[in-house]
């Protein structure tokens, strides 16, 4: 459990780091065809992180009301409540709110700025369709998501991605409407490969980050689980959890493509022909394969 | 010259170690603190749980005086003593509790009484999470003890008098206790 934390928190840093190496790349070979490159990496940052904070901090409500989330009570979820209070002290942080989601698949995720402020939602059909200690495997993974400051982690990782894509955007735009410095212009065939290789890279770059991304955040899965599996002491909880959503085929309306990387599982059952380099989540098989070998 | 500079470099990395290790010392000593009151207040929270209980219970099982006389008993010894005495009690009382509840499987109107079945939920809510607060309790003192006792920081903790400090659990003999009659 422990190496597998540690494992996969170095995991990400690596990933951190491969993507300023990518956002220097971009830089370089901006600044190498156009004039004040870098100038232009700066304004990308800022509207990343604009856009990116704006989602920072309405996020949570948004994502709440899209799933139509209503919040739990003491009456009719006690043993909820009181399953995700006894772990979030387990965990040290505050209790979060907890919401329900209607619907009958098994599935949750967790949301919000900070530990403080943080909200947990569970499916009726979770609730439903797991015991007592599936249920709490899958509440120990969303605190540690929250523990672990996954959420910021994600909305670094959408700041970064939207650096790229902005840089390279503007760029390939201001290239295809004549902007190549034109004082180097004594040209040569060597110009024009340096050319067209800025521009694949700059075509390129953003599917690039994604993809870092999403390694990113498969990473934290795991990270989830493995700590999720410390705060319960019994990794088979959530691997037997995990077991029940693969052999789950209810589908859940409320989710949208925009909302479903948070949720434990894919929202989505049928497979889709994405590679499983763009997959928010890691395999099922292999997450029920390494909480069985804790 | 150079030499000077070198001792005050060095001398500045020590000091700023030594403010660094002293303070997450100082973090990881409150955050055993804030355990201990965590685990106070769950074991508060059963305390005054339990008359209710014994309330509600006492109406339909006449019988049964000796259950509900221990778990009377253990609740008693609850907000008393040093730690192992707490933790002893604590688990005397989740005992005692145990043959309550199935004690009141006998009892089927018990059992379908709303009063019953929220006060159940309750207890059993609380009882995990005082196992819940025990374990980052005794997470938190592992981490303390271990950082005190590595080298460089064992000077440091013992420079400022960082002891060691006790896990919450029931030291004794109540293992020896177990009797099995025939």
């Amino acid at each position: 459990m422990y190496s597998q934390i540690s494992k996969n928190k170095w995991n990400s840093l690596f990933l951190f780091i491969l993507f300023f190496i990518l956002i220097g790349a971009v830089a370089y070979v901006i600044n190498l065809l156009f004039f004040q490159g870098y100038l232009f990496i700066i304004v990308a940052a800022i509207i990343a992180i604009i856009f990116s904070l704006i989602s920072y901090y309405s996020g949570d409500k948004i994502v709440l009301s899209m799933v139509k989330a209503r919040e739990a009570n003491k009456k009719d979820h006690a043993h909820l409540i009181n399953s995700v209070e006894g772990l979030s002290i387990a965990a040290g942080i505050p209790s979060p709110k907890v919401y329900v989601i209607p619907g009958m698949q098994i599935n949750a995720f967790a949301c919000g700025v900070s530990p403080k402020k943080a909200s947990v939602a569970f499916t009726e059909g979770s609730l439903q369709k797991l015991n007592r200690q599936e249920l709490e495997g899958v509440i120990a993974h969303e605190l540690s998501h929250i523990k672990n400051y996954d959420i910021r982690v994600m909305v670094l990782a959408s700041v970064l991605v939207g650096i790229i894509v902005f840089a390279s955007e503007i760029m390939l735009r201001s290239f295809i409407f004549g902007g190549v410095r034109s004082n180097e212009n004594k040209g040569g065939s060597a110009q024009i490969i340096l050319i067209a290789v800025g521009v694949v890279l700059l075509i390129l770059a953003p599917i690039v980050a994604q993809i870092i991304k999403f390694a990113i955040s498969r990473k934290r899965e795991y990270l989830a689980d493995a700590s999720g599996a410390l705060l319960t002491r019994y990794p088979k909880g959530l691997a037997d959890a995990l077991r029940k959503i693969k052999a789950d085929h209810e589908e859940l309306r409320t989710a949208s493509n925009a909302t479903a990387h948070m949720f434990i599982s894919n929202p989505f059952k049928k497979k889709q022909w994405l590679a499983s380099m763009f997959a928010s989540h890691p395999d099922i098989n292999d997450r029920i394969q390494k909480l069985d070998s804790m | 010259m150079d030499l000077v500079y070198w001792i005050l470099i060095i001398f500045g990395v020590i000091v700023l170690y030594i403010i660094v290790a002293y303070n997450s010392l100082i973090v990881l000593r409150t955050r055993i603190n804030n355990a201990w009151s965590q685990i106070d207040v769950q074991l508060k929270r059963r305390y005054d749980l339990i008359p209710n209980l014994i309330k509600t219970v006492q109406g339909y099982v006449k019988h049964e005086k000796t259950v509900l006389t221990e778990v009377t008993k253990a609740r008693a010894n609850l907000m008393s003593g040093n730690m192992n005495q707490k933790a002893k009690a604590s688990d005397q009382l989740t005992n005692a509790l145990k043959s309550l509840f199935a004690v009141a499987e006998n009892y089927p109107q018990l059992k379908a009484n709303e009063n019953f079945k929220m006060l159940q939920e309750e207890l059993s809510g609380t009882e995990s999470k005082i196992a819940y607060s025990r374990q980052f309790y005794n997470d938190s003192v592992m981490s303390f003890n271990i950082k005190i006792q590595r080298f460089p920081a064992s000077i440091i903790a013992n420079a400022f008098r960082f002891t060691k400090r006790e896990f919450f659990k029931a030291e004794g003999k109540e293992k020896e206790n177990i009797k099995v009659e025939f």
